[in-house]
């Protein structure tokens, strides 16, 4: 029996037990693999438990794919290792660098959209690929600098990694909003340019305005509700591209599991609606 | 000499800018990253980098942060991980030299038992995410003769960890710190020990003198149970050493045993 991914959640340890029991149709659950690349205990035994109820996507951080460097083959082979274990339903990673020089800088960094980093990223996604043994989504980030020396526009970079790969995309809509908001584009526009056939995964999650700059700079602190105008994109895209996998992002300041699962559930009947076009 | 690429060198300057005290005028920035770094969009970067630094160490050192309250521990931490970035991103195993650096800590000075508070607290995570193993039973030495004991080899489980403080009731301060926060009663002062294990489920604790200490060290060399006798037994005359198998058996500190084998020929050849 294959079971359709309608919406899920990003696994917390505070609601191991309530996610564990809970029987929503469609739901599954998402997990950043780092915290499961240890060699036994609870951990990996409370992942299993949830893998043998729900299916799990692996949601990678620090592969450091955009990293002027090659991949580190031990991260790796222990994503790889934990992917044979846990048989996900998806893997992704994201259009950032963290590892850089033996320091892992815990955050999603920038860099230039240049045909050298496009270069660099095609090998270390390839490299990905063939040690999973599967296809990867790769996420488009948040943006809060203005960067000179792009030479690709994002979505045609993306398109491209996904041409030269074969890997898919992971469309975060509330990375658009925030991109759009603090850069000044259009999110609507970015949207409807995004290829939709790529599209493998979809994240929302909540953005808080930075404490002084106010809304003119917003940021990707996964610690709020969904905001209303990303539903509204949400909404936006589901209708033209049809219903994906979507999770619901929730890092900090995290609330009870039945609230989480609220906004779930909006997802959840979102993708199942008439309105969400045939995929 | 190496050339740098382009994107080198922008993850060069990105990265030191992060991390740099006044990140635009960090000595030898390249004009285009200290242009970058004079945005308000990096302050983002960095508080990010810096929140999830605390936070794991925070969470990786809890009766650290619970003895010297949360503000105190957020600064100490931030200073630590300017100095020490993670070296993997599994953020679980961070903070490897953070006993250490208490140590030298100048404003931690006049909390000398924090260093080896911080040590059990590093010892229970690596117990939590050691390799499965089943224990050894309790019962695994009944009925082995004298002789066959003696010549036994016990090996500490995968999660078992145990450390020895000479001067400090450590075990008592971790423990409370852990467990039991509201219990207020004087704290004797003198040398603990601690085991930390995990015979099957979550990590568990126990007080551990100085001669099992000794005895499991020993072990953990793979002597035979003669010879970790003899260490307890030098370390602490009066051990009870039937005692001492039987609690440590009971705690899950071993996941096998073998019978020892010296190869050493010269050792074989009086």
């Amino acid at each position: 029996m294959t079971a359709v991914l309608t919406a899920g959640l990003g696994l917390k340890p505070q609601h191991y037990e309530a996610a564990l029991a809970c029987p929503a149709e469609g739901l599954w659950f998402e997990v950043h693999p780092e915290n499961y690349l240890v060699a036994g205990g609870p951990r990996l035994a409370w992942l299993e438990a949830i893998r043998a109820r729900h299916p799990v996507s692996l949601h990678s951080v620090a592969l450091s794919l955009a990293a002027d460097a090659t991949l580190d083959s031990t991260h790796l082979a222990r994503l790889a290792a934990l992917a044979d274990r846990i048989q996900p339903a998806l893997v992704s990673e994201h259009l950032a660098w963290s590892t850089w020089r033996g320091a892992y800088h815990p955050d999603l960094l920038p860099f230039p959209r240049t045909t050298a980093a496009l270069q660099r990223l095609t090998e270390n996604i390839a490299r990905t690929q063939d040690a999973l043994g599967r296809r990867i989504a790769i996420e488009n980030p948040s943006h809060y600098l203005r960067i000179d020396g792009h030479e690709w526009d994002e979505i045609d970079f993306l398109a491209e990694l996904a041409r030269r790969t074969g890997c898919g995309l992971l469309l975060d809509v509330n990375n658009v909003y925030v991109g759009a908001n603090n850069l000044d584009y259009s999110a609507e526009i970015y949207l409807d340019a995004f290829p939709g056939d790529l599209v493998m995964e979809i994240h929302l999650a909540g953005h808080t305005p930075d404490p002084n700059l106010g809304q003119t700079l917003l940021v990707d602190s996964h610690d709020a509700p969904i905001a209303p105008e990303v539903w509204a994109l949400y909404e936006r895209v589901v209708r033209r591209i049809g219903p994906r996998p979507t999770l619901i992002e929730r890092d900090d300041n995290l609330p009870e599991f039945a609230v989480l699962l609220a906004e779930r559930d909006r997802a959840h009947a979102l993708l199942r609606a008439p309105l969400a076009a045939a995929a | 000499m190496i050339t740098r690429t382009a994107l080198t060198r922008f993850q060069d300057g990105f990265a030191q800018a992060l991390l740099a005290p006044d990140p635009a005028a960090a000595p030898g920035l390249a004009p285009e990253i200290a242009a970058l770094a004079r945005q308000p969009g990096f302050a983002v970067y960095r508080n990010t980098v810096m929140k999830a630094c605390i936070d794991a160490l925070q969470a990786n050192y809890p009766a650290v942060a619970r003895l010297v309250g949360e503000e105190w521990f957020r600064a100490a931490a931030a200073i630590f991980a300017r100095g020490h970035l993670p070296e993997q991103a599994t953020l679980m195993h961070y903070g490897e030299a953070f006993a250490e650096f208490l140590v030298r800590f100048e404003p931690a000075a006049e909390l000398p038992y924090l260093p080896g508070v911080a040590r059990l607290d590093r010892l229970w995570t690596e117990s939590h995410a050691a390799q499965d193993e089943s224990a050894l039973a309790p019962t695994a030495l009944a009925g082995l003769a004298p002789e066959a004991l003696a010549t036994t080899v016990l090996h500490p489980h995968a999660a078992a960890r145990w450390s020895w403080f000479a001067d400090q009731p450590i075990y008592t301060i971790w423990q409370r710190n852990r467990e039991t926060p509201d219990d207020e009663r004087e704290i004797e002062w003198y040398g603990e020990g601690a085991l930390l294990a995990r015979p099957r489920g979550v990590v568990q604790w126990r007080q551990l003198d100085a001669g099992g200490c000794a005895f499991l060290d020993a072990c953990a060399d793979g002597r035979p149970l003669n010879e970790a006798a003899d260490a307890t037994l030098e370390i602490q005359k009066d051990a009870d050493l039937a005692r001492l198998m039987k609690a440590l058996l009971d705690a899950g500190a071993f996941g096998r045993m073998s019978r020892f084998r010296n190869d050493a020929p010269t050792e074989a050849q009086p």
